[in-house]
């Protein structure tokens, strides 16, 4: 093999293991100490050597096994700059037999990665403890398992990457200075910290969605990392009802994606989408998910949600639409939420039962609820029932409200075709 | 690790207590004690005097201020510490809902800085 064959071979044998194996990595090192920075700059340094040793003298028999060691060799350096005449040279041999003993079970037990014992749920834990400001979780999330960097996460989540760093770096020293534990919550607690990392993710599943014409490329990813989260857990913890609710959930949304814009990149509308662009695979893989988590006994905001989606699912591929049980879905997800958005789609569920002016009036009972008059589908929901009243005036009024506050130009040009289209 | 559990309290809802209700308040803080001495959590606990009895110092440019009264003024002050040994946050988490502090007031919970 030429020298820049074997370069090639080293490079695309490095990034198939980082795909592979990067969060198992870091949540087996972190385990240990507790500090994922240093795992996560241990790691870097450890794929850089790769790089370089991999061309030389090939590629080994076992990379994460390699990567392993060469990583505990880096935190151990770390540790000992650190701590260089200070008198805590017991902790450190600690941390040194600790990684040594776990990393040599680790690489003379395997082949391949899945012998190194997987804490990636522990980790998730921890990102997600409660003791982690809300609002971080998901971006410490997305760095810490999958290594995304913290400019691409700040742009999916509209903030400077400066800031977005910032935080992160704050997240990770207060896992590391606080104590926060690696561990699967106890049975009794499970069921409340599960719900934050379920959270977590879904917030990075809706930040990749966001921008649903694919133009951006880090959200679109970002949507496909969720999926990949969201399997994770319902791997790890397959009898969790909400866990296999948000997996599923997301599928029935993913399954949509390619008829959510038309060819010109233009929003498409549910009712209006083209089916046979739906992803059957994933829908099939959904509805499979709700029928395993039913029996559970268990119902929450996920399975709600995805039994929502199941709904609207159905109503356009078989053409029976059943907004009465759509509308008492709503009132489920209403009464455990309280959220003002969930009562929007709950008033547009009941226009199909009760008519329009029974949902404006719902609308309107809404309407003191400050978050509502910058949220864009509120004044969406109202033009659209005002014009089935023909109410013509004002549901221009509402639209120009609306078009006014969406950031995605497809679906301002949606907002517009739909005003321009009132009856003057 | 070593954590501070800090009481946060409001002082005066237990001045106006009736004798009964402060004896069984302050034998809730008894037991709490004693669980934390049985499981070899407890290292050290102080009660404080009211802030009312407080006095802060601040030096600045080689001139001392003293001032009357805490640093400052909230319903709900510090009114003692429980310095305690937990394997990791969230078993100092949960002795600090144990802590009857917890149930009155709010218990802040920080970890020693290791030098």
């Amino acid at each position: 093999m030429s020298s820049v064959e074997g370069g090639e071979h080293a490079r695309s044998t490095a990034d198939a293991v980082a795909r592979r194996s990067y969060g198992r990595l870091v949540a087996f090192l972190a385990a240990r100490t507790r500090d994922v920075a240093s795992v996560e700059d241990a790691l870097a340094e450890a794929f850089a050597s790769a790089l370089q040793d991999w061309p030389k003298n090939g590629c080994p028999a076992n990379p994460e096994g390699w990567l392993l060691t060469a990583a505990r060799r880096k935190l151990i350096d770390f540790a000992r700059r650190r701590r260089t005449g200070e008198a805590a040279g017991g902790e450190l041999q600690l941390i040194a037999e600790e990684l040594e003993a776990a990393a040599a079970a680790a690489v003379a037990s395997t082949t391949h990665e899945s012998q190194i014992p997987d804490q990636r749920l522990a980790l998730m834990f921890a990102c997600a403890h409660p003791a982690i400001e809300a609002g971080v979780r998901a971006p410490l999330i997305l760095q810490v398992l999958l290594g995304l960097d913290a400019a691409m996460i700040a742009s999916a989540f509209l903030t400077s990457p400066a800031a977005m760093g910032q935080r992160l770096v704050r997240a990770k020293e207060k896992i590391r200075k606080a104590g926060i534990p690696f561990r699967i919550p106890e049975r009794e607690e499970l069921p409340g910290r599960l719900g934050a990392v379920l959270d977590a993710i879904y917030a990075a599943f809706s930040e990749g969605w966001t921008d649903s014409g694919g133009t951006d490329v880090a959200r679109r990813d970002l949507a496909e990392e969720a999926l990949f989260l969201g399997q994770l857990v319902t791997q790890m913890l397959p009898d969790e009802p909400e866990a296999l609710g948000l997996l599923a959930l997301m599928l029935y949304v993913e399954a949509r994606r390619p008829a959510r814009r038309g060819a010109r990149g233009e929003y498409v509308p549910l009712a209006e989408q083209d089916v046979s662009l739906w992803n059957m695979g994933m829908i099939e893989a959904a509805e499979g998910l709700l029928l395993r988590a039913s029996p559970l006994d268990s119902i929450g905001r996920y399975q709600i949600e995805a039994a929502l989606q199941s709904a609207h699912v159905a109503r356009r591929r078989k053409g029976d639409a059943n907004w009465c049980s759509i509308v008492q879905l709503y009132d489920a997800l209403l009464a455990l939420s309280g959220s003002p958005v969930v009562a929007i789609n709950r008033a547009l569920a009941i226009a199909e039962v009760e008519g329009a002016p029974a949902a404006l009036a719902i609308l309107q009972s809404l309407a003191g609820d400050e978050r509502l008059t910058q949220y864009q589908p509120y004044w969406a929901a109202r033009a659209e029932l005002l014009a089935r009243t023909h109410a013509h005036d004002e549901a221009r009024h509402a639209y120009d409200v609306a078009i006014g506050l969406e950031r995605d130009p497809a679906v301002r040009d949606f907002l517009l075709q739909r005003q321009s289209a009132l009856a003057r | 690790m070593q954590y501070m559990l800090l009481a946060y309290v409001d002082q005066n809802s237990f001045a106006k207590m009736t004798p009964e209700d402060q004896k069984q308040g302050l034998a809730a803080y008894q037991s709490f004690m004693e669980a934390l001495h049985k499981a070899g959590a407890y290292q050290a606990s102080g009660r404080l005097q009211p802030t009312s009895t407080a006095t802060t110092v601040r030096v600045s440019n080689g001139k001392t201020q003293v001032l009357n009264g805490p640093y400052t003024e909230t319903k709900e002050q510090l009114g003692g510490y429980f310095l305690i040994e937990a394997p990791d946050l969230d078993a100092a988490l949960s002795w600090a809902a144990r802590c009857p502090a917890s149930h009155h007031g709010t218990v802040e919970v920080r970890p020693i800085w290791v030098m």
